[in-house]
């Protein structure tokens, strides 16, 4: 993972900060270069403090400036070498090689990419008009394939590099109470799952992350969401599972079972329930 | 294709979702009385407030982790803002040792960042399950209070966002009616979005202590006026007892340790008080029982060891929910400061008549304030002695004892803390807070909160149970 102790080219004099010289002594994981899309949101952003402890390089996406910057601050503060940061709407694919092509030169290089941008929508309202159904599609499904397609081949062409994309639990089966946000994510494992298969034998890791419900700003005012899962441990397993470079991880990983089980009730029986 | 846009916390919840099905409120106070319905929205960004309150005409009042005791962080039918989502550091300057951070951040969040990099609260509760924001709005005191003074002599600025959006920079220069109203201001002035806080550097988390037994409350001030110079000092007192071992207690000093050692973090309370206990759990036998043991824990009459800081700051802590144990009822807090001139004479008096009753807890905790002004028009410290007391809820005993308590540490001119009040009638505080009619002129039209609207009631409304 480090690409910098394999890179032929000599570092440019002065480009290296003192301190980040300092710290790429301690640990392999704190010269990491992590590309963040989504950084505001409530997971990403946990996994972020997580990685910032540690000393991690940066490199943040988010649609809300002001937001962006607190993030920003605060993940500097709490110890990343380096924090930069982009203001942009995923939605729009157009700009995305721009985009990214100015992450990964900012950040000289890239390790890991976290793909977590993304929205709940109103599945009411979907199910009414077409037009937010294909807006939850575009944001959720398009826009990361779009994105996954440029950080796929980047990684391709260095032979290294970790994608660990937000998919959900609401992917494995479609359910009546959220089947467009199902639907998206069930599109975007299946993606991930394929795109797994054609590049993992160049070294790179494909990575589908399914949290269950969580706490955060997303799931706020939600039914039950007292009892969602508490954020900063679900950014643990996810920190671990990028270092453990699994392909798919559920989190907490008690939904691995839930979801085997979900999967297992026969349609005829599923069709009647109230899920 | 349109921005897409899911904000959080861009809308009030309906009001059906006031309660649960259960019937359980979204929101208890530390001590689980009284129990309100009321409707809770988490705050995650500086930017949700006021937008949030677009076009709702309902009282709003800020809260963090619940922990103060009584009415304050409560509002029946009102919704409350939860700031723990707003839990971002924004700077840490390693050569002043002042961090800057948004208002929900708790200071055990704080003491893990900071820990490791050498630094230390510098005013220390006996919880740190508190949001910065909290800590600011009680003007909260710790075991140092002689040394350091309470939580706002610490903070150089803050900033306050009312309900029509003014942002106001407060600071002893900048608005300091502001600053002084919004310390120890119950959350009633605006939202504290971020503040500043200047930590202290240490270089080991151990604590240097040591545990004194003593009798009575003369032996107490002997003790205090030995160790004056010691940087932490705090007593537990046995309240049950009468007779021979009237008032006794342990006096606990502590300093931190100048030994440099590895300044880890902590690890994560593993135990948790697992449901309600019985009402009858805690009765006259039980605490009794558990003072006497309590007070010859220490083997010795004086004992000196090293000590981690968690155990010496935070001994409750390590058992999360440990207010379960006074059951579904919940509890009640009393505790006053009764300034030098009366505090001994008080203080003896106020001991008996809770010997007498019957109905003392065993977490009762007896210290001293020093001189350091505090900065808040309302805030509670003053130059004397302190004295707090849990006592369990029982139905036409406890808060008629509460009343004659408040009743007495007025006559010995004390007054009592509202972060830990549920009790306290509008003459009691009126008089115990004489400035609180200037104060309310900060109040934001939009805030209140129950404590409020009940110590300024004119009434005459008393507390039921």
């Amino acid at each position: 993972m480090t690409l910098s102790a394999f890179d032929p080219q000599p570092a440019p004099a002065g480009s290296v900060h003192p301190v980040q010289r300092h710290n790429a002594s301690l640990s392999a994981k704190v010269t990491r270069k992590i590309l963040v899309l989504g950084a505001t949101s409530g997971i990403a952003e946990a996994v972020c403090r997580i990685w910032a402890s540690q000393g991690a390089q940066l490199f943040l996406v988010a649609r809300n400036p002001e937001k962006l910057a607190v993030v920003a601050a605060d993940l500097k503060t709490r110890g990343a070498a380096y924090v930069g940061t982009a203001v942009a709407d995923l939605d729009d694919t157009e700009k995305h090689a721009e985009l990214l092509s100015h992450a990964v030169n900012s950040l000289t290089g890239m390790d890991v990419a976290l793909l977590a941008h993304g929205i709940l929508g109103d599945q009411a309202r979907a199910e009414q008009d077409f037009q937010h159904a294909a807006q939850i599609l575009h944001t959720n499904l398009v826009a990361p394939i779009s994105l996954l397609t440029w950080l796929a081949n980047y990684c391709v062409q260095r032979r290294a590099g970790l994608l660990a994309v937000l998919s959900s639990v609401a992917g494995d089966r479609g359910r009546k109470s959220n089947y467009l946000y199902g639907s998206s994510k069930a599109g975007l494992t299946a993606f991930l799952a394929g795109l797994r298969n054609r590049i993992d034998r160049e070294g790179v890791t494909v990575m589908t992350i399914k949290p269950g419900p969580v706490k955060t700003a997303m799931t706020a005012g939600m039914r039950g969401s007292e009892k969602f899962a508490d954020v900063d441990k679900v950014a643990q397993s996810i920190v671990t599972a990028v270092d453990k470079r699994v392909d798919t991880v559920y989190v907490p990983f008690q939904w691995a079972p839930i979801m085997w089980a979900v999967r297992s009730i026969p349609e005829r029986i599923f069709k009647k329930l109230n899920l | 294709m349109p921005a897409s846009t899911v904000e959080s916390a861009a809308s009030l919840p309906p009001a059906a979702a006031a309660v649960r099905p259960s019937g359980k409120p979204p929101f208890e106070s530390w001590g689980r009385y009284p129990k309100y319905s009321s409707r809770l929205v988490q705050l995650h960004w500086q930017s949700d407030f006021p937008a949030i309150l677009a076009g709702s005409h309902e009282h709003v009042l800020p809260v963090g982790m619940g922990r103060s005791y009584g009415d304050v962080c409560l509002l029946k039918d009102g919704i409350l803002l939860q700031t723990t989502g707003m839990n971002r550091l924004l700077d840490f300057d390693p050569q002043t040792g002042v961090i800057t951070a948004e208002s929900g951040v708790t200071l055990a969040q704080i003491l893990e960042f900071a820990v490791p990099r050498g630094f230390f609260l510098p005013v220390s509760p006996g919880t740190k399950y508190v949001t910065l924001g909290g800590a600011i709005a009680n003007d909260i005191h710790g075991k140092n209070h002689e040394a350091a003074g309470s939580f706002g002599n610490h903070v150089p600025c803050f900033e306050l966002v009312r309900s029509d959006g003014k942002r106001l920079l407060c600071s002893p220069r900048d608005n300091p009616e502001w600053f002084h109203a919004t310390i120890g201001g119950m959350g009633l002035t605006g939202l504290i979005s971020w503040a500043q806080l200047r930590l202290k550097p240490i270089v080991s988390r151990g604590i240097d202590y040591e545990g004194i037994q003593f009798h009575g409350i003369d032996e107490f001030l002997d003790l205090k006026q030995r160790y004056k110079d010691v940087e932490y000092t705090v007593s537990w007192l046995d309240c049950v007892s009468t007779g021979r071992n009237f008032a006794r207690g342990i006096f606990m000093l502590g300093e931190h340790s100048r030994v440099p050692a590895e300044l880890t973090r902590s690890s994560e309370p593993r135990l948790r008080f697992p449901a309600n206990a019985p009402g009858f759990a805690l009765n006259r036998t039980s605490v009794s029982a558990f003072n006497t043991v309590y007070f010859h824990k220490q083997r010795k009459p004086h004992v000196r060891l090293l000590q981690d800081y968690e155990p010496f700051f935070y001994p409750l802590d390590s058992v999360l929910h440990w207010n379960r144990m006074y059951g579904r009822n919940g509890l009640v807090q009393f505790q006053y400061v009764i300034p030098w001139d009366g505090a001994k004479e008080g203080t003896i008096a106020i001991l008996r008549e809770i010997a007498n009753s019957g109905l003392a807890s065993f977490l009762a905790v007896l210290k001293t304030f020093g001189d350091i002004p505090s900065l808040g028009m309302m805030s509670f410290p003053l130059p004397g002695i302190m004295f707090a007391l849990d006592f369990p809820i029982k139905a036409g005993l406890t808060f008629p004892l509460l009343e004659r308590l408040g009743d007495m540490t007025l006559d010995y001119g004390g007054r009592l803390y509202p972060a830990k009040d549920a009790a306290m009638t509008p003459h009691q505080f009126q008089s115990f807070y004489p400035d609180w009619e200037r104060f309310a002129r900060f109040r934001d039209p939009m805030i209140t909160s129950s404590f409020w609207e009940r110590v300024t009631d004119t009434t005459g409304a008393r507390p039921t149970v």
